[in-house]
């Protein structure tokens, strides 16, 4: 298989999390929850998003070989 | 009558009841379930690899998220405040690895028949001794997660007067106990696989209700954050993250993803479904669990802002249920619990099973045993393996169990360069990663004990820079270290010596050299 490319897209959910200088902030809240906790849960929904972009065009790379 | 006197919660415990013997009569059903011979490893300790996607996204569903951790989380929370919500991080990153890494494995197994993967590692790099050390790691790191997990069923039952006390306090714990170890002898990874069905359709039903009634009934969450960080300064948390905690924060984070995938449980759970593809599509859809970890770990805060005081971190949140939900349903969202502690529990046995079958007493012992006799000695040592497991749990204080599991983590990560490295490199040399393997788990041991135990992160000088991490991938660190530079020194000595023809010449071309790592 040729074309590995769309793991990178994986390390995007990295990016986001493991530098908590990003968003270890409170404000601003979202229904009283501290920006921290709705962040990272937001986060969550995203990665399984882009993983499922991910999965999308490796099923495709593959069909088409 | 005797209600009185020890309290039970009877509409809580009526309702967990039924729920549990439901669960219980479909675990034994399970051996009939696709029905194969169950004398043969691949099927009494991978259902036959043959799990389709959903049943796979239910089925890790069940394994991955551990009752133990629907308590300990929130505890964690409840004790210290924004550190604790690591776990969510956490969760975050253990899927998109789990996206890269797992179908490569599974592949590999697949091929080669191995059920373990130790039995990858002595392929890949001919080496017993490696493979050796990935087994007694991911047997002895598992116990005290069994043991772990019997102590959230014991806290369940507790905190609805059942047992806990008295000259019968365990014999609860014995019954649950003996229905474990049948349903997993009898119908070994089928049984998990099945009541993981009505685990997940009980967790989901709880969280739902969970974050629908308690943050309303607590005032809403601004009021439970504020209520928490006034209740958090006092014993030295916050409710926001403290900059000198960031390494911590996120070391813990990817260290645990990692970990978690190499623990046997985890590689067994993807090892039973059907390929890549569905590996792959049930690691995009398992975050849904992860958002209802969140929510289980919010928990925390809504114990803060419901006033509960409790020294017994397990009972946190059975206490926090009990107080703001109704009664009869408290015990829908127990039997989730104890249910969410048996799948885990039993499939962690098995891979203990199959990890001293295959690899201790296959490679050691016995090394012409038939496929029956290796799924009667994993089914044996699936069950010893549970009995110590209760042991710890009756016979010793609960922190020991606690510091184990601590240890466990950290000596688990300890088998990543072999057996994550391994899919991609053959280049580490044998002897070079079972140094490292001993580097990092001597170093990981020695942390954890000069932290009494009691703590996971540790502060390691780095260029004159105190920094704060998760002592597991400190170690993991050392050791991979050690592994390349050792690699780099005897890769070349043997080149040297198989030049002059003394070299063991060959010896790491084992069955994968032209495997189907290299072919795809």
């Amino acid at each position: 298989m040729t074309g590995r490319g769309h793991l990178w897209l994986l390390a995007i959910p990295f990016v986001a999390i493991a530098f908590p200088f990003i968003y270890a902030k409170s404000s601003p809240a979202v229904f009283g929850i501290p920006f921290f906790y709705w962040y990272q849960i937001l986060w969550i929904a995203i990665t399984g998003i882009i993983s499922g972009v991910a999965y999308l065009i490796a099923e495709r790379r593959e069909a088409s070989e | 009558m005797w209600e009185g006197v020890v309290d039970i919660k009877s509409q809580a415990f009526a309702t967990f009841v039924v729920l549990f013997v439901i669960v219980v009569v479909l675990g034994f059903l399970a051996a009939r379930w696709r029905r194969a011979d169950l004398g043969v490893l691949e099927e009494w300790g991978l259902a036959g690899r043959r799990l389709g996607t959903w049943m796979t996204w239910l089925f890790l569903g069940g394994d991955l998220y551990t009752a133990y951790a629907f308590l300990a989380v929130p505890a964690l929370v409840y004790g210290v405040g924004a550190f604790g919500f690591f776990a969510v991080p956490y969760m975050i990153l253990l899927y998109p690895i789990m996206f890269v890494v797992m179908p490569r494995l599974w592949r590999v197994c697949k091929a080669n028949g191995f059920v373990t993967p130790a039995d990858f590692v002595r392929s890949r790099f001919d080496s017993r001794p490696m493979s050796f050390a990935v087994a007694i790691t991911g047997i002895v790191s598992t116990m005290p997660y069994i043991a772990l997990q019997l102590v959230a069923i014991q806290a369940v039952l507790v905190a609805m007067g059942v047992g806990g006390s008295g000259s019968t306090k365990d014999l609860p714990l014995f019954v649950v106990f003996a229905i474990l170890a049948g349903y997993t002898y009898s119908a070994g990874i089928r049984a998990s696989v099945v009541t993981s069905v009505v685990k997940d359709v009980l967790l989901y039903a709880t969280v739902i209700v969970v974050i629908l009634v308690i943050p309303a009934k607590l005032g809403g969450f601004s009021h439970i954050f504020s209520v928490s960080q006034t209740a958090l300064s006092v014993k030295n948390g916050s409710v926001s993250l403290s900059p000198k905690l960031y390494g911590a924060f996120s070391t813990l984070a990817i260290g645990s993803a990692f970990a978690l995938l190499l623990y046997p449980h985890a590689i067994t759970g993807t090892l039973s479904s059907r390929s890549g593809h569905v590996i792959r599509k049930s690691a995009v859809m398992l975050p849904l669990f992860s958002i209802a970890f969140a929510i289980v770990a919010l928990l925390g805060f809504m114990a803060l802002g419901a006033g509960i005081g409790t020294s017994a971190a397990s009972e946190l949140v059975p206490l926090l249920l009990l107080k703001t939900l109704p009664q009869w349903f408290v015990g829908v969202a127990f039997a989730g619990i104890a249910v969410g502690a048996l799948i885990p529990a039993s499939i962690m046995s098995i891979s203990a099973g199959n990890l001293f079958s295959k690899n201790i007493y296959g490679d050691f012992f016995r090394r012409d045993a038939t496929p029956e006799e290796e799924a009667r000695v994993a089914k044996l040592v699936a069950l010893i393996v549970k009995f110590g497991a209760l042991v710890l749990v009756v016979a010793i204080p609960l922190r020991y169990a606690i510091y184990l599991q601590t240890l466990g983590g950290i000596w688990i990560l300890q088998t990543g360069p072999a057996v994550i490295g391994g899919l991609w490199t053959r280049w580490f040399h044998k002897k070079a990663l079972f140094l490292g393997w001993l580097v990092g788990m001597t170093w990981g041991t020695y942390m954890a004990y000069t932290l009494k135990f009691s703590s996971t992160t540790y502060s390691l000088d780095i260029f004159g820079r105190s920094e704060l991490g998760y002592a597991a991938v400190w170690a993991a660190l050392a050791n991979l270290l050690t592994v390349v530079i050792m690699s780099i020194v005897l890769n070349r000595v043997q080149i040297r010596s198989s030049v002059v023809g003394t070299g063991p010449g060959g010896s790491r071309s084992g069955a994968l050299a032209s495997g189907p790592l290299e072919t795809r």
